[in-house]
């Protein structure tokens, strides 16, 4: 295995525990029946037990997963314990208040039930990430962010409860008010504190179900850091797309797109119908993300979205552009994919972001998918991933130098004090994240108080955090 | 319509149950334990479009005392009942049921002798005049196949005996509806490797309640199925033999 000068990986990577063709080949098997694995497709033998009643479920289980969108690790069992819980089909509503919004609901129910029920009544999910796929659970696990980040925070600041059963089998309630501790080291917490079985979020109330959009083209970095934060100040949804294949002068050119919901005036009279979604029937040949391919798609996407005044779109095609191609991640071949998002602090300066992106097209690592937000303010959860700053996120097909790759970001995202996102994340070291993570010790003391044996955990946590495999 | 089902707790019925409640329909839940059922009748109501909140009683498949106070309840509550609707049923592997010849009694009494019983209940107490009974069998009753013969056995038998009440009082206005389902993946399938055509629980209801709607008197879902062991059952048998089916 590739080691960087300096740092010995004294924790298994997943890889280390594999059967011993796949260890000696590229880090990861390719994904069958018996195995589990992320969004990115990186496979660990596995296998989900899918339950209605999690509290039953979760007994003597070492970890829940909800529609394992996650891209790498989070959602993969230990080696020790190949069975993981689903969640999804616990989605039941347990209470709703149509005048506060405040939603109690089972930890499978996915933000997809919630749109098709809630959309037209009015609410909406406080905080969303880029596909509706995705449950309350997870969500919270993850403390995820969305395109408001700047001004709503991540989800974890809308969740009001969680009730979870912890790792000795009791079932705690925790909120701000009781157990603040547990609740946040929950919130981002990766499901290593508890099975997370139940949610209470605070819905956002919504003019109507449709949203305004402006898009502008942009043909800089410098451009675009500017923009996003002249955005941020009139716009409630923003996010923009990079081509980070292009160097020199065009470094860091892309499109910004901005939003909001439209008022009832606005709006059409019709609500959002259905969208018809395509498929991704197999898994494509590896050609298919080659870095020529990655030129001319990143050259289309770039020429293709100029820049448009408002107009009003459907809510799916802008919050989740992505969800209307079901299995996109099989384009990436049977080798599979990961991301590298990472947050890079204000105080490290524009500076900071052209250089991560020189750094990436130097390398040539051709992503096709490269989405640039700035940050709010950090969250109460412990692990939480944003900061105050930029977040930028990188699709990388899985090669033979991904992890020297994943390595040289991570040294740089260390050396200017930013993090990177664990849903996100497969091939960062161990040594690398402790780096980033100075909030990791409070965060361990606790999850040590709910659970001294070190129980609950993941295949992502036996490489990060040292859990025993 | 009014409908009762036995099942809505959990799986294809859940589905069912969300799909009729968002379209109006009035429900009447039964199933085994109480807190479970209370637990879904609020989220039904939530999901409902107008409906009022779905009443409840407990009723177990395994204990035919409990079917005749449970549908007198569900009797009360609706006034008048359009539909019954059984989603709930036992399940366990071949190798499980081999093993264990207690549990395939219990599985065999469950889905077979309990079924029926509470079908003919349903039949003479709620529908004397007509409405529908809609009952889950399942692909596995249509040939005796490896992995699933005890299971299948009782399927089977539950699928003639739909048939046979659907020729005999369909005249009398009960419309009789058997839904064969091919692999959904439930929590009754968790732990299994899910073939090819495998289904989700709510295209199934969907499937489900069109049938109801239609009176159609058999329905295979995901519909591919009815393709699938119609080449099944035409297989003669050096072949079934021979393959793991």
């Amino acid at each position: 295995m590739r080691t960087t000068p300096g740092i010995t990986p004294k924790i298994p990577r997943y890889t280390l525990y594999l059967p011993r063709e796949f260890a000696e080949t590229l880090p990861v098997p390719v994904a069958t029946s018996s195995t589990l694995s992320g969004w990115g497709r990186l496979a660990v033998p596995g296998e989900e037990i899918r339950s209605e009643d999690l509290e039953r479920a979760t007994r003597g289980a070492v970890l829940t997963r909800g529609l394992a969108r996650s891209y790498g690790d989070s959602s993969l069992p230990p080696p020790s314990h190949p069975r993981v819980v689903a969640s999804p089909l616990a989605d039941r509503l347990l209470s709703f208040d149509s005048q506060t919004g405040v939603l109690r609901a089972e930890a499978g129910y996915s933000i997809q039930s919630l749109l098709q029920l809630f959309l037209p009544r009015g609410w909406f999910t406080p905080v969303s990430p880029g596909t509706q796929f995705v449950t309350l659970g997870g969500m919270v696990a993850a403390d995820v962010h969305g395109k408001n980040h700047h001004c709503d925070g991540s989800i974890g600041r809308h969740v009001r409860a969680i009730r979870m059963r912890t790792a000795s089998g009791e079932i705690v309630e925790c909120s701000r008010g009781h157990e603040p501790d547990l609740f946040r080291a929950t919130i981002g917490g990766m499901g290593l504190t508890g099975h997370i079985l139940e949610v209470e979020l605070q819905l956002a109330a919504i003019p109507s179900p449709w949203i305004l959009s402006e898009r502008q083209q942009i043909g800089d970095i410098d451009e675009f850091l500017s923009a996003l934060k002249d955005r941020a100040a009139h716009w409630p949804f923003t996010m923009g797309w990079i081509d980070c294949i292009s160097r020199g002068r065009h470094m860091g050119r892309g499109f910004l797109q901005c939003g909001r919901w439209a008022t009832a005036a606005e709006a059409p009279r019709t609500p959002p119908a259905p969208l018809r979604r395509l498929s991704v029937p197999f898994v494509c040949p590896s050609w298919l993300t080659s870095q020529f391919v990655g030129r001319v798609f990143n050259e289309v996407v770039y020429r293709w979205n100029t820049s448009k005044g408002a107009q009003i779109i459907h809510p799916e095609r802008f919050f989740y552009p992505l969800d209307a191609i079901r299995h996109w991640n099989r384009l990436y071949g049977r080798r599979g994919f990961t991301q590298h998002q990472s947050v890079l602090p204000d105080s490290a300066g524009r500076e900071a972001v052209r250089q991560l992106l020189k750094l990436l097209t130097d390398r040539g690592a051709a992503s096709f998918l490269c989405v640039i937000k700035d940050c709010g303010d950090q969250g109460e959860g412990l692990l939480s991933f944003p900061m105050r700053g930029t977040s930028i996120a990188l699709d990388l097909p899985v090669r033979a130098n991904t992890q020297a790759v994943i390595d040289q970001l991570n040294e740089f995202v260390v050396s200017v004090g930013g993090r990177v996102y664990l849903a996100k994340d497969a091939f960062t070291r161990a040594d690398h994240y402790r780096a980033m993570e100075p909030r990791l010790d409070a965060w361990t003391a606790i999850r040590r108080r709910w659970d001294p044996a070190g129980r609950l955990r993941s295949a992502q946590s036996v490489r990060l955090l040292g859990d025993a495999p | 319509m009014k409908i009762v089902i036995l099942g809505a707790t959990k799986g294809i019925g859940r589905a069912v149950a969300r799909r009729l409640a968002a379209r109006g329909d009035q429900l009447f839940l039964l199933g085994r334990d109480q807190q479970d059922l209370e637990r879904s009748a609020g989220d039904l109501a939530i999901r409902g479009s107008q409906t009022a909140r779905p009443g409840t009683a407990v009723c177990d498949l395994g204990d035919p005392r409990t079917f005749l106070p449970a549908l007198d309840a569900a009797a009360a509550a609706l006034s008048s009942v359009d539909c019954v609707v059984v989603t709930a049923a036992d399940f366990g592997t071949q190798d499980a049921l081999e093993a264990d010849l207690e549990r395939t009694r219990q599985l065999l009494d469950v889905n077979f002798t309990n079924t029926i019983v509470f079908c003919e209940s349903a039949r003479t107490r709620l529908l004397a005049r007509g409405g529908t009974l809609c009952v889950l069998s399942s692909v596995a009753g249509d040939r005796g196949r490896k992995p699933v013969v005890l299971y299948g056995a009782a399927k089977a038998g539950l699928s003639y005996y739909l048939e046979g009440l659907d020729h005999k009082y369909r005249l009398d206005g009960l419309r009789v509806v058997c839904v064969k389902p091919g692999f959904v993946k439930t929590s009754m399938t968790s732990g299994l490797k899910p073939p090819p055509f495998a289904g989700e629980p709510d295209g199934v209801a969907a499937d489900i309640v069109r049938a109801i709607d239609r009176g159609q008197p058999v329905v295979y879902t995901p519909r591919i199925w009815r393709l699938v062991m119609l080449v099944i059952r035409l297989l003669p048998r050096a072949v079934m033999r021979r393959i793991g089916f």
